[in-house]
């Protein structure tokens, strides 16, 4: 097979877990290489973006490092997972961005932060940034609706569209040799009931694994909160720009108005889940953890987390002299988070849930092989 | 300096001192401790690969009367029974057989509660999904259940930690010298469970019965079975059980590890080609039956040919046909290169592949029967499934004989006791699992029923020891 050098290492190990099996029962990654006999770069991209890292293969092999056949697919799929990222990105010449990733999103943040400071204290008038929260327009005072519009709006729709586009590479080379066909809705629907529960972060029933040996590990529960809250936060943009445009209600809005319940869940839930994944992260046993994939996870975890802390902070501190510099954060932060969207550990989803998708078509209807004029 | 002496090494003192780490040494130890015994366990393996051939096993037999959400049917015992009578051709104990089953219904609850978890076979082996329980992640996933399970009650472990020498004196067991990462030490037991697998690699003492051709065998499973415990026992007067010149022996990949290499070197592609030796000579029908009743024969047959190897070769139209396994097959374009690649004489290779060709007789390949696809006029034959081998690329796997287990073991009596030369059981020597699997499996395999064998007497002993050490 050709392939990355991690590419190969995955294959080899993808052999020997295909005449073992014992796996079988714990995930969808053991069941779904069963269903073929040889193995592309492609298929191995596949695999790794269906690992969701449980950790309860390695723990459960017979042939885990010591022993000369190294099994370790947490490890070395986490580090193909990261590898692939690059390889899909859109366009092409971004894909570096993957390599040194934490350091990439850091700069890039503190540049966007340094510049909605810098242009809410050159486009308004002196001492506003800490005198607005007085003003009747709230943050608007600061920065208008239209700006932040034509601000985000744009950075927003580009990043869709950059994601869209890895995911259609993602998915020509998970097809390149053997098809999936069939009907979509139905595994699209699985897919959306896999994802949405982390079916597969659950060591098949057992647990998952992070810092030991023991099935104990808490980063599901990190993640439901960390993906709901962030979900959450997106809703209460989402109501808010409806009652915007549709009803001309404008922010800011009551603290029980749908929007502020929504933003405050959401935030609050956001901060505990990646502060929990953060803190799982670094007591993760170091024979999982492939040195590589660190900066990008924490990178994302971090603008996640400052996401939502900025975020709270100015639902708590809106009405006083740091209202103006927790809004520069808080937007700062949030340009930032959009605009490096496909860039960084955020894309990790799209893979995951088209990865899921395309199990789910496979188990109804089986692989094609392609034939190759 | 001078050897130490049991006088003056550091005591430890225990209730019940197990020997070994495997599901039948946990077994033990979680019984005997849920009955209130302090209970040490001695495993000569370090942590990462504590659990001896457990490790690589998948599932135990377990006879029930109804199916449930995983087991896809009734398994009756005497079904368990006439299974246990056919591979084995009545060499048992009736009555340990007798019990074994009865006891293996109640494992699926037992394992349960000690944390083990349970999945349905997906695929290659639906046809033991209901008779057998699969472990969820395999053998070492349940190590790891049971040893969490005994970690939380107080049962005690030492890894890297060998038992040296035991002081038994008229079939009473007193002490037993151990040696472990902090040196020699005397432990005090009142009851001692020896779990401690069978001899399979001993290499030295498989000469004794295979001779030379021994040094050619390659061991499946863990390199710590070296039958240290089961000649103390014998040493000490215990009485023998089992065939000790027999061993189950499979043909597995010859590249593998000389231990340890476990499931994923065997190879089931026989039925797709033939098999020669180091001389290029086909030696027996590889056409001759199904999984598994062939699966046991061929590592018997590889160990009768010179130096102990031979390679099974076969061509393009076989391959994707069988399950994967560790290591790709030698290819090349010829049958006079790959006879290069294999160090073979290519004239030979050519003459014997020749010799089968021509002997083919065409008919309805079909390997789910016993097909109509055979040789004519050749010695010997290919009963079923034979095809010309004739299609480029051709492939050929390397095979040794890959030895799983021993037969020769402790008697024991229906308390796992171990019984003296004469038949009068010992005071306070229990023995469970590889040990003492010969009572029961006297000859030939039944898939999952080492975990059986283990696990009921596994328990008994574990119980029988506390018994002992209330009294």
């Amino acid at each position: 097979m050709s392939g990355t050098e991690l590419q190969q290492d995955a294959e080899r190990q993808i052999t020997i877990c295909n005449a073992c099996r014992y796996c079988e029962g714990i995930c969808a990654v053991f069941p779904a290489l069963q269903m073929q006999r040889s193995f592309v770069a492609g298929d191995i991209d596949y695999f790794a973006n269906l690992c969701h890292d449980c950790g309860a293969c390695y723990h459960d092999c017979q042939f885990s490092p010591p022993h000369e056949f190294a099994i370790n697919l947490p490890k070395t799929l986490a580090g193909v997972r990261q590898e692939s990222y690059g390889r899909y990105a859109w366009p092409s010449a971004l894909a570096p961005v993957f390599e040194k990733n934490g350091l990439v999103i850091a700069v890039i943040a503190a540049l966007s932060v340094t510049g909605f400071l810098a242009g809410m204290i050159a486009w308004n008038a002196p001492g506003a940034l800490f005198s607005a929260h007085q003003s009747p327009q709230g943050f608007y005072a600061l920065m208008s609706h239209d700006a932040m519009v034509g601000l985000f709006g744009p950075v927003f729709v580009f990043s869709i569209f950059a994601m869209l586009m890895g995911l259609r590479n993602f998915w020509r080379d998970a097809n390149a040799v053997r098809m999936v066909a069939g009907p979509a809705p139905a595994s699209l629907w699985q897919a959306v009931r896999d994802a949405g529960s982390l079916r597969y972060l659950d060591g098949g029933g057992a647990g998952c694994f992070n810092e030991d040996d023991k099935p104990e590990d808490k980063r599901r529960l990190y993640h439901h909160l960390t993906f709901y809250g962030f979900l959450l936060c997106f809703a209460a943009t989402s109501v808010g720009t409806i009652y915007h445009y549709g009803f001309g209600r404008v922010a800011p809005y009551a603290w029980w108005d749908v929007p502020q319940l929504l933003g405050t869940l959401g935030g609050l839930m956001l901060a505990a889940g990646t502060g929990g994944l953060m803190a799982a992260k670094k007591r993760r046993l170091p024979d999982l953890v492939d040195e590589g994939t660190k900066g990008m996870a924490m990178a994302f975890l971090l603008m996640l987390h400052l996401t939502a802390v900025t975020g709270l902070g100015l639902h708590i501190l809106g009405g006083t002299a740091a209202m103006g510099l927790l809004l520069a954060l808080h937007l700062g932060v949030v340009f930032a988070l959009f605009l490096t969207m496909p860039y960084g550990k955020f894309v990790h989803g799209l893979y995951r849930f088209a990865a899921l998708v395309r199990f789910a078509m496979a188990k109804r209807t089986g692989l094609k092989t392609r034939v190759v004029a | 300096m001078t050897a130490p002496t049991d006088q003056n090494l550091a005591d430890l003192s225990v209730d019940v001192l197990v020997i070994g780490g495997g599901n039948a040494a946990l077994c033990a130890a979680i019984e005997a401790r849920r009955q209130g015994a302090s209970v040490l366990v001695v495993e000569a393996a370090s942590k990462v690969y504590r659990g001896g051939n457990t490790r690589h096993t998948r599932n135990l037999r377990c006879a029930h009367d109804a199916g449930n959400e995983i087991l896809t049917g009734p398994y009756p015992e005497d079904e368990f029974w006439d299974d246990l009578m056919r591979v084995t051709g009545g060499e048992t104990d009736p009555e340990l057989a007798r019990l074994t089953i009865a006891q293996s219904k109640e494992l699926w609850d037992w394992m349960t509660g000690a944390g083990v978890r349970f999945q349905q076979p997906l695929g290659g082996t639906l046809n033991l999904g209901r008779t057998n329980a699969f472990f969820l992640g395999g053998g070492r996933a349940m190590l790891n259940a049971l040893y969490d399970s005994a970690e939380k009650m107080g049962v005690a472990f030492r890894y890297d930690t060998a038992a040296t020498a035991l002081d038994i004196e008229d079939g009473f067991f007193k002490t037993a010298r151990i040696q472990g990462p902090d040196g020699p030490q005397v432990v005090r037991a009142r009851a001692l469970v020896t779990a401690a697998g069978g001899f399979e690699a001993n290499i030295e003492w498989l000469t004794e019965y295979w001779g030379e051709r021994a040094r050619n065998f390659l061991i499946r499973g863990t390199p710590n079975n070296r039958g240290t415990i089961l000649r103390m026992l014998l040493d000490a007067g215990v009485e023998p059980v089992g065939d000790p010149t027999q061993c189950h022996a499979v043909a597995i990949d010859a590249r593998s590890p000389q231990f340890d290499g476990g499931i994923v070197t065997r190879l089931d592609c026989i039925i797709f080609g033939v098999v020669i030796n180091n001389r290029c000579e086909r030696f027996y029908d590889e056409g001759e039956d199904f999984w598994p009743k062939r699966y046991a024969i061929w590592g018997r047959l590889v160990a009768d040919q010179p130096d102990q190897i031979a390679w099974i070769v076969f061509d393009e139209k076989a391959v994707g046909r069988f399950m994967p396994s560790v290591y790709p097959a030698i290819s090349a374009p010829s049958l006079a290169e790959l006879a290069e690649k294999l160090g073979l004489d290519p004239s030979a290779l050519a003459a014997e592949i020749g010799r089968f060709n021509a002997a083919v007789v065409d008919g309805d390949f079909n390997t789910e029967i016993h097909d109509d696809c055979r040789t004519e006029g050749i010695s010997p034959p290919k009963s079923h499934w034979a095809r010309r081998i004739d299609s480029a690329p051709f492939h050929a796997y390397p095979v040794r004989p890959g030895i799983t287990f021993t037969y020769l073991g402790t008697r024991v009596n229906h308390e796992a006791r171990v019984l003296m030369q004469g038949g009068r059981p010992s005071a306070n020597i229990y023995a469970a699992g590889e040990i003492m699997a010969g009572n029961v499996l006297g000859r030939g395999y039944l898939a999952g029923i080492g975990m059986t064998i283990g696990a009921v007497f596994g328990r008994l002993a574990g119980k029988g020891a506390a018994r002992h050490v209330g009294n």
